[in-house]
């Protein structure tokens, strides 16, 4: 061979060209994200702001023991997330994919925990049309709120799942050594999905545990 | 630019500040503010997302149409939220 291939593909003119392209799609994809979290943050809002009563009630229902150090447990992924995407631009092969191992396994210890919540939340009744026991008043509405804690956390917890699936194969990827330097650009796109998911979080702790005061 | 190597004390920061705004919206939930409870324990979360935004999605380091792209997602779910509610608010 004797002309060296450019890192970069054919239609675009550089490399920076193509990283600024490959992050830009990512955002666009996560501006769709926000409006598909939106749609269910707008239904809570407006029951919230209807039964506020029923929601304060029902929010008390959770545990700030699970939902508290699970966000903790959100933020470091995020911080080793960051990590991961430092040492791929330095092009530190070992380094890159063991804080992206470290960060897949944050995000499975968040499952785990989440596990354990939905376990507590079925012993103790919670859960909308097959187990469901409300002794306080206006029961209809505090089952509502326990369908928008359900459809909330199932979806951030999906997509949780989806990243470390994601961060799996990419770590894989950094370990044959097909995140050089050059392509660290692969490690920013997870992460910005990675940071994503943990904002989606920092929202729904609040809005779901946090109702009123305690 | 995107490919700005940002220093692992800057990093380090922002997840001390995280972990202590998440300390301070815990332990406020535990006081009663009225009204307020939502509303700091809403701010709170704007400045985490904020951080998060900013130095680990490295927004600051990047291009102004890349803010564009990011601010258009959640200028479209203030309007969404803010029209939707103005209404149900103001009904009689």
């Amino acid at each position: 061979m004797l002309e060296q291939t450019p890192a970069h593909a054919h239609q675009f003119e550089t490399l920076e060209q193509q990283r600024e392209a490959d992050t830009l799609g990512m955002w666009t994809f996560l501006a769709t994200e926000v409006l598909f979290f939106g749609g269910l943050i707008m239904c809570y809002t407006f029951a919230r702001f209807s039964y506020p009563q029923a929601f304060e009630a029902a929010s008390h229902r959770l545990y700030v023991a699970y939902g508290g150090p699970n966000t903790a447990i959100l933020l470091c992924s995020s911080f080793t997330m960051a990590l991961a995407v430092r040492a791929a631009q330095l092009g530190g092969r070992k380094a890159t994919t063991a804080l992206l191992a470290v960060t897949a396994l944050f995000g499975a210890g968040f499952l785990v925990v989440k596990g354990f919540e939905y376990h507590t939340d079925y012993v103790e009744e919670l859960v909308p049309r097959f187990r469901f026991h409300w002794e306080g008043p206006d029961a209809a509405h505090a089952e509502l709120f326990f369908w928008l804690y359900f459809v909330l956390t199932g979806l951030h917890a999906l997509h949780v799942t989806i990243g470390i699936v994601i961060l799996t194969i990419v770590a894989i990827l950094s370990w044959r050594g097909k995140i050089t330097a050059e392509k660290y650009v692969t490690t920013e796109i997870v992460g910005l999905y990675w940071h994503f998911v943990d904002i989606v979080w920092v929202f729904l702790f609040p809005l779901l545990y946090l109702i009123g005061h305690r | 630019m995107s490919n700005t190597v940002v220093p692992t004390k800057t990093y380090l920061a922002i997840f001390v500040a995280l972990m202590a705004l998440l300390a301070i919206t815990v332990g406020v939930a535990y006081v009663d503010l009225g009204g307020l409870n939502l509303a700091v324990a809403m701010g709170i979360a704007i400045a985490k997302a904020a951080l998060i935004v900013s130095f680990f999605m490295h927004l600051r380091y990047g291009r102004k149409l890349t803010w564009v792209f990011a601010g258009a997602g959640f200028f479209w779910l203030a309007i969404m939220l803010v029209l939707t509610m103005g209404d149900y608010a103001t009904r009689s």
